[in-house]
């Protein structure tokens, strides 16, 4: 192999997996040492810089970045990441002082945004304080989009989206509520120099089964049903409720039920229980709140009588994969299944929408009905509008909004400024050795043994009773940091220099988790099976060194590694060194276009 | 050193031995050592050998004497039966403690001073009597903990870290075990634990004194420019005799080497050792012949590493004293005193 090239930001940005995951790239372990040393406003910043929305993704983001997490491939669990965020949004201090505020002078630029979710109020944090004017238009009369319609707020309370919405709104953002776009040409008549869609996949999926029209009374959208719900417009639900859909929207809708009067409700899923969209953790929510999961359970026909709903009938299923390893699901030939009910919630996935752009309007669509976009940069084929969130690729997530919205501020404020939006600016890294003394270090070095620790919740008996008492606790700040020290810290990179190398084996012997073997070279796929320990990851980059004095390299396979430092601490002349990886993404501005 | 115990998370995919020990499982308490020592690579391959020879770390008992090299014990095979001796008396412990208790396995770990200059009488007697051990010394040619004066086996005209020249001639360890009758003889090097690991796990399973003479730069004192037990020095004047492949039990020779290169060993206990020879016709059983080949190689500045002696089918102490199988210290009253009976019939005899 050749040397690793270490100058390459994103090699040791890989390194650090959390990070890499995480669709914004947030710098996780710095926030979580700054959440270990009591800096909670420093905590909060890096996240705020980063993701925008570091109280209401603290409790409700899906995570990308803990499955990615080395904890989970030496122990059991991964660090509780998001939770951890949301400690650094509950004990901040003095950060409102911090936020920025709406420049003096304007750049003479406006931009409209349409839709006020995540992906839009990104765009209009990074755009506003550079001077241009944006303008966020939104149907609803509060801005927050989804998060504040459809997420139920006893998992996210409204004065954590009033708080965070607030910074953006407070950098000088022309706010329109209760102003629905309704026609694409209308708006770009009114010459904006750039339009951002982050207007959302709006539209809930139906389902077309015997019945629906019958009982259509008591058979809902779940995505419309969860947003009345928010805004107090539903207040109750049938005794017996079926949720249909094993996605997130259908975990919100079986736990708003339960609130609401539902004292029997159940969750049908088509598929297994491991293949259900939903997070193994909102999952697990729901199960703790007495709301039992049945899999493999075709719905076939609502039953009414009397214009009433009264059950449904299910066909009992089995998973079957051909040889090329795709499932069909198929009948088990067992008698079909009634179950009774008064309310049905049909939570089957979302779909994007875009009635209200003319087809004329120069915007290209492909036939799945999303817009034609530049992957990147999020131009549609319309050079001045631009797309982000779910309404750019289809329903995803909050952080995959913010990051689009990130990159899509980018490429608005280069195309205002007359610069290829294709020209994407490079992250700002900094390496900096974390060494204090012979066996000092920057960071806390020492291995924590502890298990993941759980976030305290409030007993069923009082959750259940109101659907806006948020019925997550959140660490406080003994359990945070017990928490915070499980971080392994993989931003404090093993840094190699083969000239200082003496090849004494010290590291060898010393690493706990056989990372590090001295060999001949040779091809990847060869040098992965002449490890110390094997490579069961290879995904997993191997650190290479150049040519050592006895012909041999030295190679680190980076999956297993704990950034414990042992080996720099061993190394007799330095050879090993821990320094402090730290990646910044690029956001829009002066700063960004001189780095382009 | 580090301060920090080693973090007890280990590579998920771990192999186990035939007794479900992992590698890991033979470790000791950190090292205090200087970062780099040669020592924890040799406590290291202890731990490797033990590992793959899957011994059960409870029969196991090291002994060490004073010093650097005689710390390491405690680096390696916690779970083991440990003494530190008095300086220079760890051959006497050892051999006291095989008299009463022959069904352990005995690790004698020393170093250059403890075993060539305070203890050399007592090395020396241990090996003549053919005590079943597996002696390790860890030669490093310098005093460290004393800040690195020349100890007995520096050779002459190696340069202190000041810049002064040893005028006095060394103890080489490997061809005076020779001499006094040791029937495994090896050296070897830290910085090589391909070559170390095998030489250990021979040594463990040789039933008989054997003896591992094993260079092992001090990084603190000895791995300058003139010195002669330095890193690269070792690296440019190994002359390595073989190379052996341990191979335990009874498993099948697969040749895999051309004809005549490699020679296959049968120990004791059926496992085999595989030596491929790379020097020549060097033969590792003729004593006499061995003794010359390594001190024509010194002459030329060259260090004879790899397996020098082996005599397989060596007797030990116990089988020369004639001693009852069974472990002394196991032994029972009604054992040891056999009643008046067998006393009477014993006093006939003499009248």
């Amino acid at each position: 192999m050749t040397p690793t090239d270490t100058s390459d930001p994103s090699y040791f940005h890989k390194v650090v997996d959390c990070q890499w995951a995480c669709p914004a790239h947030t710098p996780v372990p710095e926030y979580i040492r700054r959440i270990a040393a009591g800096d909670y406003d420093g905590a909060y910043l890096i996240n705020w810089k980063s993701n925008v929305f570091p109280g209401i993704l603290g409790r409700t983001c899906d995570r990308p970045c803990e499955p990615a997490c080395r904890r989970g491939r030496v122990e059991e669990e991964p660090v509780a990441i998001c939770r951890l965020k949301r400690v650094a949004a509950d004990y901040k201090n003095g950060v409102a002082a911090l936020m920025p505020r709406a420049p003096d002078q304007r750049n003479g630029k406006r931009v409209a945004c349409i839709g006020a979710g995540p992906a839009s109020l990104t765009v209009a944090r990074d755009l506003s304080p550079l001077g241009y004017e944006v303008v966020v238009f939104d149907g609803d009369a509060r801005a927050g989009g989804m998060m504040r319609s459809q997420i139920p707020k006893f998992r996210l309370p409204d004065s954590v989206i009033d708080e965070e919405v607030g910074y953006v709104m407070q950098t000088g953002v022309d706010f329109r509520g209760g102003r629905r776009v309704d026609s694409m040409r209308a708006l770009l008549a009114e010459g904006y120099d750039a339009v951002f869609v982050g207007a959302g996949a709006p539209r809930g999926r139906d389902l077309d089964l015997p019945g629906r029209k019958e009982a259509a009374a008591n058979i809902h959208i779940g995505i419309d049903w969860l947003s009345s719900v928010s805004f107090g417009h539903t207040t109750s639900i049938g005794k017996r409720v079926l949720v249909l859909g094993g996605g997130n929207t259908a975990m919100d809708c079986c736990r708003s039920s339960r609130r609401l009067g539902g004292s029997d409700v159940t969750v049908v899923v088509r598929s297994g229980f491991e293949e259900m969209k939903a997070s193994p953790w909102e999952k697990e929510d729901a199960m703790h709140e007495g709301i039992p999961i049945l899999n493999f359970h075709v719905p076939k026909e609502f039953l009414h009588e009397n214009g009433r709903l009264v059950g449904m009938v299910f066909e009992k299923v089995r998973a079957d994969h051909d040889e090329k390893g795709r499932r069909t699901l198929v009948s088990t030939g067992e008698p079909d299944v009634t179950l009774d009910c008064d309310d049905v919630l049909i939570a089957v996935g979302q779909e994007n929408a875009f009635p209200w752009i003319e087809p004329d309007a120069g915007i290209a669509f492909d036939r799945w009905g999303l817009p034609v976009l530049d992957k990147t940069s999020f131009q549609s084929t319309l050079p001045n509008v631009f797309f982000g969130g779910d309404a750019a690729f289809g329903p995803k997530n909050i952080i995959w909004a913010v990051a689009h919205g990130h990159e899509a501020a980018i490429s608005i404020d280069s195309y205002c400024q007359g610069v290829d939006v294709t020209k994407r600016p490079p992250p700002m890294t900094s390496l900096i050795s974390q060494k204090m003394g012979i066996h000092e270090w920057a960071y806390d070095n020492a291995i924590a043994p502890d298990l993941r620790f759980k976030v305290p919740t409030l007993a069923n008996e009082i959750a259940l009773k109101d659907i806006r008492t948020e019925v997550e606790l959140g660490f406080d700040p003994k359990l945070a940091f017990a928490e915070a020290q499980r971080c392994l810290n993989c931003d404090a990179q093993t840094v190699f220099s083969t000239p200082l190398c003496i090849e004494c084996d010290a590291c060898v012997d010393i690493c706990p988790t056989d990372c590090i073997t001295f060999t001949a070279n040779g091809e990847e796929s060869d040098l992965r099976q002449r490890l110390t320990a094997p490579s069961i990851h290879p995904d997993q980059a191997i650190y290479v060194s150049d040519t050592l004095k006895t012909g041999r390299i030295m190679a680190k396979d980076e999956d297993v590694c704990l950034h414990c430092g042992m080996c720099a601490e061993r190394c007799p002349t330095g050879a090993w060194d821990m320094q402090k990886f730290y990646l910044e993404m690029s956001h829009a501005g002066q700063a960004c276009r001189s780095r382009a | 050193m580090t301060y920090l115990a080693k973090p007890k998370f280990h590579h998920p995919a771990l192999e186990t031995n035939d007794l479900g020990f992992t590698h890991r499982d033979y470790e000791g308490a950190i090292s205090t050592l200087c970062a780099g020592c040669g020592h924890d690579s040799i406590s290291s391959a202890i731990m490797r050998a033990c590992f793959e020879l899957s011994l059960p770390p409870h029969r196991i008992a090291k002994l060490s004497g004073i010093g650097c090299s005689s710390k390491t014990p405690t680096y390696f095979l916690g779970q083991s039966h440990g003494f530190n001796s008095v300086h220079g008396r760890m051959p006497s412990v050892l051999t006291g403690a095989n008299l009463a208790n022959r069904d352990l396995i005995y690790l004698g770990v020393s170093g250059d001073g403890d075993s060539a200059s305070i203890g050399f009488g007592q090395f020396a007697h241990a090996i003549r009597r053919a005590v079943n051990m597996t002696y390790i010394v860890e030669n490093n040619g310098v005093y460290g903990l004393t800040k690195g004066q020349f100890s007995a086996t520096s050779d002459k005209g190696s340069k202190s870290k000041k810049g002064v020249a040893n005028p006095d001639s060394p103890i080489d360890l490997a061809t005076i075990a020779l001499q006094l009758g040791a029937t495994f003889v090896a050296r070897s090097f830290s910085g090589d634990k391909d070559q170390l690991v095998p030489l250990i796990k021979a040594a463990l399973e040789h039933q008989g004194s054997a003896f591992i003479d094993c260079i092992s730069p001090c990084i603190a004192f000895n791995n300058h420019d003139g010195s002669t037990k330095s890193f690269d020095y070792v690296r440019a004047h190994n002359a390595a005799l073989n190379a052996l492949d341990f191979l335990a039990g009874r498993a099948p020779i697969t040749a895999d080497y051309a004809e005549g290169t490699a020679q296959p060993v049968t120990l004791h206990d059926g496992s085999t050792i595989r030596l491929r020879k790379l020097a020549g016709d060097y033969d590792i059983h003729d004593r006499v012949a061995a003794i010359g080949h390594i001190h024509r190689l010194a002459e030329a500045g060259e260090i004879a590493t790899g397996l020098i002696y082996l005599d397989e089918d060596a007797a030990d102490m116990h089988q020369r004293l004639g001693t009852v199988t069974t472990p002394l210290n196991a032994l029972q009253g009604a054992d040891l005193v056999p009643g008046a009976a067998a006393l009477e019939k014993i006093n006939a005899g003499l009248r």
